[in-house]
């Protein structure tokens, strides 16, 4: 049963790199579209709060595969143009994840507390000097955790990309091995599993050493551990 | 391009029919995923050490891992072991185990909520700890986690179109197969995409507002 075994790792690590491509690039767009969007919702101006409010909703209300599906098939119908796959996957994971990271960055800014905000006013900080010297330092320690679920969440969902034909790990097990080893499907799948499992374990790990940074940069001790691991149920929705 | 109102009209039963589907799926996962997730959540607390390491690494495996990839594995594999499922039978199961393992993790917030004081006064009243489970813990934790199981539901409805993987033809399956037929993408899954926002979007306004009422 294991004669096939190093075969199999090798056709499967190929898939490695376009996994951990679409992760990364999905977490940096996922990052960045929460911050943009969790600030737009506590904007003063309606307008910017509207269209922040609006982004994430829609995201989060439909369905990642339709998204993914829309994008990569029905987007260049309409548009003229076609992204590549890996490009429309990362497009996808991260505007998806960051509709749900921009309320993570939202309450995390909201728990800061009211004094901090008025102490900034008082040193007479202009609003963005406020944001970038005194609420975001303190807000990320609330961040970190909960970012580090939705990374998880983020890597099992580029699994998805197979289905529009990227070369991860999924698709190199489903599409490569599975139809040539029919007889050895479960050993595939369950070397498939356990190879999103060690990738998920490093990005907890990253997750972890980042939170102690986060508390130490605010003169706090490090979250529990055993509470970092208690990964929500893809969050509130 | 522009939108093809004729042509709207025409895959509209077919997304409808898809609906279903996906519905069927979401309703029928829940009650695994809250049945399983409850056994799960009690294993976790069993006094036998072998028993609670053993369902932590399960409930861990399963949530650090790719639904999609479970799906393939169950698709694949059980009919090896002579299960023979149907698409949307092993479509359930595969929901209904991924999202055990969340609503697991649900229950066991929900069971530490309920103050040590009602464990004392249950022990206080010898009640065998069948009755501490079903008359005084339970009856509390319950109604606290009920909004989580609600997001829980939510969040597979919103992951059911991964079924079409396995070929099963729900929402999004359905959508496809109208749009690959006349190689029109843009109207079937722009109409599967709204479904989904008017239910969803309706659920989890609903589902805040339990929130509120039940103060979790």
């Amino acid at each position: 049963m294991f004669d096939n075994l190093g075969h199999f790792l090798r056709v499967l690590l190929q898939g490695v790199p376009a996994t951990v491509v679409a992760t990364l690039g999905g977490i940096v767009l996922c990052v960045v579209l929460s911050l943009v969007a969790g600030l737009g919702m506590l904007s003063p101006r309606r307008w910017v709060r509207v269209i922040a409010r609006t982004y994430v909703e829609v995201w989060r209300g439909t369905s990642e595969v339709v998204q993914l599906f829309w994008i990569f098939f029905a987007l260049p119908l309409l548009v003229g143009f076609e992204l590549l796959p890996l490009w429309a996957g990362i497009l996808v994971l991260g505007l998806n994840h960051g509709a749900y990271g921009g309320e993570i960055v939202r309450g995390a800014v909201q728990a800061v507390p009211r004094e901090q905000h008025e102490c900034a006013i008082a040193l007479s900080f202009s609003r963005a000097q406020r944001m970038w010297r005194v609420i975001l330092p303190q807000a990320v320690v609330e961040m970190v955790p909960p970012f580090g679920n939705l990374f998880i969440q983020l890597l099992k969902s580029s699994a998805l990309l197979s289905l529009i034909f990227v070369h991860d790990i999924t698709y190199q097990g489903r599409d490569v091995l599975e139809p040539n080893f029919t007889g050895q499907t479960a050993l595939i799948y369950v070397l498939m599993l356990v190879m999103y499992l060690v990738l998920a374990v490093l990005i907890t790990v990253v997750v972890r050493a980042l939170e102690r940074r986060a508390a130490a940069g605010v003169g706090r001790r490090p979250v529990e551990p055993g509470k970092a691991l208690g990964r929500g149920a893809d969050g509130a929705v | 391009m522009v939108w093809d109102w004729e042509f709207t009209g025409r895959v509209v039963p077919d997304v409808l029919r898809g609906l279903l589907v996906t519905f069927e799926a979401t309703v029928l996962g829940s009650v695994v995923a809250f049945a399983l997730g409850l056994l799960l959540a009690l294993l976790r607390r069993s006094p036998i050490r072998a028993v609670s390491r053993a369902t932590w690494l399960f409930i861990e495996f399963v949530r650090s891992t790719p639904l999609l990839v479970q799906l393939y594995f169950l698709f694949n594999v059980l009919p090896g072991i002579g299960l023979r499922f149907s698409s949307l039978a092993t479509g359930v199961l595969g929901l209904g185990v991924h999202y055990a393992c969340y609503a697991a993790e649900v229950y066991r917030a929900g069971i530490e909520g309920v103050p040590r004081g009602q464990w004392d006064a249950a022990t206080a009243l010898s009640l065998p700890s069948r009755r501490v489970w079903t008359s005084v813990v339970l009856p509390q934790a319950i109604p606290r986690v009920l909004p989580a199981l609600g997001n829980c539901t939510i969040s597979m409805f919103k992951e059911t179109p991964l079924l079409l993987a396995i070929g099963v033809l729900d929402l999004v399956g359905a959508a496809q197969e109208a749009g690959s037929d006349a190689y029109r993408y843009v109207e079937p899954l722009t109409l599967a995409g709204i479904c989904f926002l008017l239910l969803s979007y309706p659920a989890s306004v609903l589902v805040r507002r339990v929130e509120r009422r039940v103060g979790a």
